[in-house]
Formats: C-alpha cells, sequence, structure tokens
C-alpha cells in the first residue's frame, strides 16, 4: 500500500493516465466518463488558479464557453474541415479572452475579484446570446461536423463514444502532464508562494500582478480546451455554457474533490456527475442536495474528498 | 431626441435603480463590517418576493405584507449569521463567499420545490393602481410609492448608521473590529444584528419588486450579479457609493433599453469596466480595504 502511494506521488501523470485509461469500464455507463474527464480538465484549470494561485473566479464559465465557441465556430462556420485547427482554436480563444479579462479582474485583489470574474462571464454571456446570427444565440450553436481524427495519414472515425473518450483522453494527459511541468517549474513555485503571501513574494521581487496574470491565462486556456472538447462531445454549444450556473458547478466540482491538491478536481468532477447522474433518476431538485453537500463541505471539510484523504497519509501532498 | 419618450424610461430606470440601492447597501454594510460578501442576498431578494405573495393570499393586506415579508428574511438572515457565517470567522473572505453561494442553490431549489417552477404574478394594491399625472406624463402610481418608499427607508437607515450608539459601534467596528473589542463591545451582536438588517433590506427589495416583475425563482440570480456590479463601482463598503452607483446603474439599464435593447444588460458591464480603469477602488471607494 505505502509503495503504490508513494508511487502515485512520484509519478502522478502516469498514475492518471493509468486511471483513466480503464476509467471507462467501471463508470455505470461510458459517455459518462468523457463528461468526467472533460469536466475534470476544467476543474483542474480552475485549480490552478484558485488551488494554487489563491484566486477565486467565479467567473470560468468564460473560458469554457470561449472554448466551446471558438472550436465549435470555425468547426461549423468555416471551410477549413480540419479537427485539430478547430480543438486548437477552443483553447486559443480563451486564452485571449483570459488575458484581456484578466488583466480588468486583477485590478482589484480579494473578494473583488471573485465579484469581477463573475460579472464578466455574465457580460460574455450576454453577448452570445444577442449575437444570434454568429452564436445561434439562445437554440445554441448546430452544426458541428463530427469529423475524423487524422494523423499522419491515418483516419478514425470519432462517433463511437469510446473512440472519442480516447482521442479526448489523449489530449487531457498531455494538459495533465502540462500542468504538472507548470506547477514543478519555478514560476509554479511562486504561485504557492503568492496563495500563501502575495505581500511576501512581492517583496522577494516577483511581479506579483504579472504572475498571476499569467496564472490566469493557462487557467483559462485549460478551461478553453475542456470547453472545445465538450463541444465536439455534444455537437452543439448551447449558450448557457457560459452562464454563471457552469461557473458554479466548477466551483462546486473543485472543492468537493479538493482545492490545491492534484487529483481533486478529477475526483470532484466525478463525484458531481455521478451524484448528478444518480439523484436525477429520484428528483428533479438534485441541485438542493448538491447544494447542502457542497454546504457541508464549506463547513467541515474545506479541504475536499482528495484532499482529505491525502492529509491522512504520510507522503504529503499529491 | 424626443425628451416626452425619454422620460419615462427615466423614471422606470429610477425606480430599478432603487432596487439596486436597496440591495447593494445590505451588501454594502455586511461587508463593511464583516468582510462577508452574501451571495445569497439575491435569493433572499426572491424570497421577500414569494413571502410578499404568500401573506398577501393569507392576510389579504398588501400592506401586512410589506412589513412582514422583509421581517421574516431579515429574521432568516439572523439564522444565516448565527448557524453557519458564524462558524467561518477566522477562515479566510472567500469561504463566507463559497457557503453563501451554496446556500442561494438551496434557497432557489427550495423555492422551486414549493411554488413550482413557473413564476407568480403579484398584483399592486388598489390604492396604488393606475397612474398618477405628473404633469409633462403619466407614470404609474405603485412605481412612485417605491421610490418614496426607498428614500424613506434610506434616510432611516443614515439616521440609524450615523444618529445612534449603535451605529456608532458600526462604524467604528468596520473601521477597527479589534479595537472596539478592546473596548468591551460584543461584536458578535452587532454582526447578527447587520446581518439581519442586510438580509431585511434584500428582503424589501423583493417585495418592493413583486408587483412589478412578479415572483419566480430565478429571479435574484441577474439582480445579485448586478448588485456586485453596483457595489463594485459604488466602491465597497460605502453606503453612499451604494446609492449614487444603483442609481446610475439604473438610468444605464433604463436608457440603453430605450435606445438600444439589445445593449441593454451589456452596458452595465460596460460601464463597469470603464470605471475599473479610471478608479480601481469605485467612485466612493477607499483603496486596499479588504483586499
Amino acid at each position: 500500500m505505502r509503495t503504490v502511494t508513494e508511487w502515485v506521488a512520484r509519478h502522478p501523470v502516469f498514475a492518471f493516465a493509468l486511471a483513466f485509461a480503464v476509467f471507462p469500464f467501471v463508470v455505470p455507463y461510458k459517455a459518462l466518463a468523457a463528461q468526467v474527464l472533460i469536466f475534470g480538465l476544467l476543474a483542474m484549470g480552475f485549480n490552478l488558479l484558485y488551488g494554487y494561485t489563491g484566486l477565486l473566479s467565479f467567473g470560468h464559465a468564460a473560458y469554457y464557453g470561449l472554448g466551446a465557441y471558438g472550436t465549435g465556430l470555425v468547426l461549423a462556420k468555416t471551410k477549413l474541415g480540419s479537427l485539430w485547427l478547430g480543438v486548437l482554436a477552443g483553447p486559443l480563444l480563451a486564452m485571449v479572452g483570459g488575458a484581456v479579462i484578466g488583466f480588468f479582474c486583477l485590478r482589484r485583489r480579494g473578494i473583488y475579484f471573485a465579484m469581477l470574474t463573475l460579472a464578466f462571464a455574465q457580460l460574455l454571456y450576454f453577448v452570445a446570446f444577442h449575437l444570434a446570427d454568429l452564436t445561434g444565440g439562445d437554440d445554441g450553436l448546430r452544426g458541428i461536423p463530427q469529423l475524423p481524427f487524422q494523423l499522419l495519414g491515418w483516419s478514425i472515425p470519432l462517433e463511437s463514444t469510446l473512440a472519442f473518450y480516447y482521442f479526448a483522453y489523449v489530449l487531457v494527459v498531455l494538459a495533465v502532464a502540462a500542468l504538472k511541468r507548470i506547477l514543478d517549474s519555478p514560476f509554479g513555485t511562486v504561485l504557492q508562494a503568492i496563495r500563501e503571501n502575495p505581500d511576501r513574494a512581492a517583496a522577494c521581487g516577483y511581479d506579483v500582478n504579472r504572475i498571476k496574470h499569467l496564472s490566469f491565462v493557462f487557467s483559462a486556456t485549460f478551461a478553453g480546451l475542456a470547453g472545445g472538447l465538450d463541444a465536439l462531445r455534444l455537437a452543439v454549444v448551447p449558450v448557457e455554457s457560459l452562464y454563471w450556473t457552469t461557473s458554479g458547478q466548477v466551483v462546486i466540482m473543485t472543492l468537493l474533490g479538493g482545492a490545491g491538491t492534484f487529483f481533486g478536481p478529477f475526483v470532484g468532477a466525478g463525484t458531481y456527475l455521478v451524484l448528478e447522474d444518480r439523484l436525477s433518476v429520484f428528483t428533479e431538485s438534485w441541485p438542493l442536495v448538491i447544494g447542502l453537500i457542497f454546504m457541508a463541505f464549506v463547513l467541515f471539510l474545506p479541504k475536499g474528498i482528495w484532499g482529505t484523504l491525502v492529509g491522512r497519509l504520510p507522503i504529503g501532498r499529491i | 431626441m424626443d425628451l416626452a419618450a425619454v422620460l419615462p424610461q427615466v423614471f422606470t430606470g429610477l425606480v430599478l435603480g432603487m432596487i439596486f440601492v436597496l440591495l447593494a447597501i445590505g451588501l454594502s454594510l455586511i461587508f463593511g463590517l464583516m468582510t462577508v460578501v452574501n451571495f445569497a442576498h439575491g435569493s433572499l431578494y426572491m424570497l421577500g418576493a414569494y413571502f410578499t405573495v404568500f401573506l398577501l393570499a393569507y392576510t389579504k393586506s398588501f400592506w401586512v405584507a410589506l412589513v412582514v415579508a422583509p421581517i421574516l428574511v431579515g429574521g432568516l438572515g439572523f439564522a444565516i449569521e448565527r448557524l453557519l457565517i458564524r462558524r467561518l470567522y477566522g477562515r479566510g473572505p472567500d469561504d463566507p463567499l463559497l457557503l453563501t453561494f451554496g446556500l442561494s442553490l438551496v434557497l432557489i431549489e427550495t423555492a422551486k420545490l414549493i411554488w413550482g417552477k413557473i413564476g407568480l404574478t403579484l398584483d399592486p394594491p388598489r390604492a396604488l393602481a393606475g397612474a398618477v399625472d405628473l404633469g409633462f406624463m403619466a407614470f404609474p402610481l405603485y412605481r412612485l410609492f417605491v421610490i418614496a418608499v426607498t428614500i424613506v427607508v434610506l434616510i432611516g437607515l443614515w439616521a440609524f448608521v450615523n444618529r445612534t450608539n449603535v451605529g456608532l459601534i458600526i462604524r467604528a467596528g468596520s473601521r477597527d473590529p479589534l479595537m472596539v473589542r478592546a473596548l468591551g463591545v460584543d461584536l458578535n451582536r452587532i454582526w447578527l444584528l447587520v446581518f439581519g438588517v442586510g438580509c431585511g433590506l434584500a428582503g424589501l427589495a423583493g417585495a418592493l419588486a413583486g408587483p412589478m416583475r412578479g415572483a419566480y425563482a430565478d429571479m435574484g440570480v441577474t439582480m445579485i450579479i448586478e448588485s456586485f456590479v453596483v457595489v463594485v463601482v459604488g466602491g465597497m463598503g460605502s453606503l453612499l457609493g451604494a446609492v449614487v452607483a444603483g442609481i446610475m446603474m439604473g438610468q444605464v439599464v433604463g436608457l440603453t433599453t430605450f435606445f438600444a435593447p439589445k445593449l441593454a444588460e451589456i452596458m452595465v458591464f460596460v460601464v463597469m469596466a470603464v470605471v475599473l480603469l479610471i478608479r480601481p477602488s469605485g467612485i466612493f471607494g477607499e483603496a486596499g480595504l479588504a483586499e
């Protein structure tokens, strides 16, 4: 047991890749697996900003939505017909959006920051809602083709649930590896220093605001990739992608799993989506149950499921 | 530009501004003293409207409902502070925000469970039905009543904060809670009071908005976000800022609804972005408060 946990702690990316390689065969049905993977990625992006940099964003719907529209628009409205360009456009648009919105939001700290991120996400929602010619407005962006995956002369159709899952899986594992790289770099260490004590980090000579801005942009880019993948999964971008409920969902997932832990966001996304799936069979008021559970976590288990479990092990943070 | 066509819009904006002011001033009052951002404020506004509908059906008197509904919401505010928020003192400022966010979900879903997903309508009382001729235009009497009530409440609140001993403690507690404690004041009771009063104001806003906008479970969601914007623009913790920014945002919405309806929801955020660029701490805000 001890050697297993030590191995997981030392090679979190491999552990992640292994766990999610068999994941579709563990969950109740396979469609849920891709959803957990994608929302886990979104929560992971949020976690970089909240868990590691200490900035609570209530507007990650913005970057998820920008990613979804970026990918969706390139595939549905242009004649490029390239899956790769579509997949690339999502995170790229989210990155630009994160750079601009981050600039405004980071003019204020603390609690104002949360309110500003929420306000800007809501702004984008209304913009997408009214730009119906481009985004489809209330009906959502439709007509996203399901292109096959093409690389070096290979062509694999992604229409089946499993094929799409493993396509998303490869990209998410790459994103997880990138996050690991970011966290292990000196930059990642400074992020955590800023979370613990921004004034001291500034006193050490770091340009705190610029580093926060970079963290914001990285976080938005991960969220954008999640949005782009979700656009492919659903073959439609509902305008609600940008609505505040999406932001709230990400916050709940991350805190359920454990903010500031490496696997927490994925654990949280899985918990949330399985709960939603099981509860919605019994009652329409499943958000009520999730809301109560979330409140209990904030009050009594602020480290989340994974954070609490790992806190009991003698191996340190995962 | 036809002035006769614009003026009603200015008045409609003023009424909306009054609702913003009532919500923002409660948020700001709570924040100024406790550095707690109450995300559930919008849900309490929603409950204010539902309680009014319920009480109106029960007592047949709008006036009783208008008085009792805010008191009920304020009482709920007492319970929220005593049972939930108080457990989080000493933790970071994000935790109360997260907790009240969860609470707002719970309240919205509970409202859907009790009153259904379809909204309820609410008529203004017969004494306030119809329109009044202002000389240059006719305006619904009920809306003038909303403006009058808000002004009376604001004057009362101003007197309470600036002219009473409890108000003195509130102002001192906003500046330096530790010092106030050292002087032997039980701040816990003051926090309870302020949280309850702030929530009561949200309930009043909901009760007043009910006859204009009806009552539905999600009515608080857009209002809380716009109230956040009002508070950011006015300067967090500043009551004067909440009033000025609330009226200003009411006009922004009212006038853009007239000139460019599609931009009405967007303009609020554009104004916020401009204010942030010019004065990051808001119109009346002090830089560095609870950052």
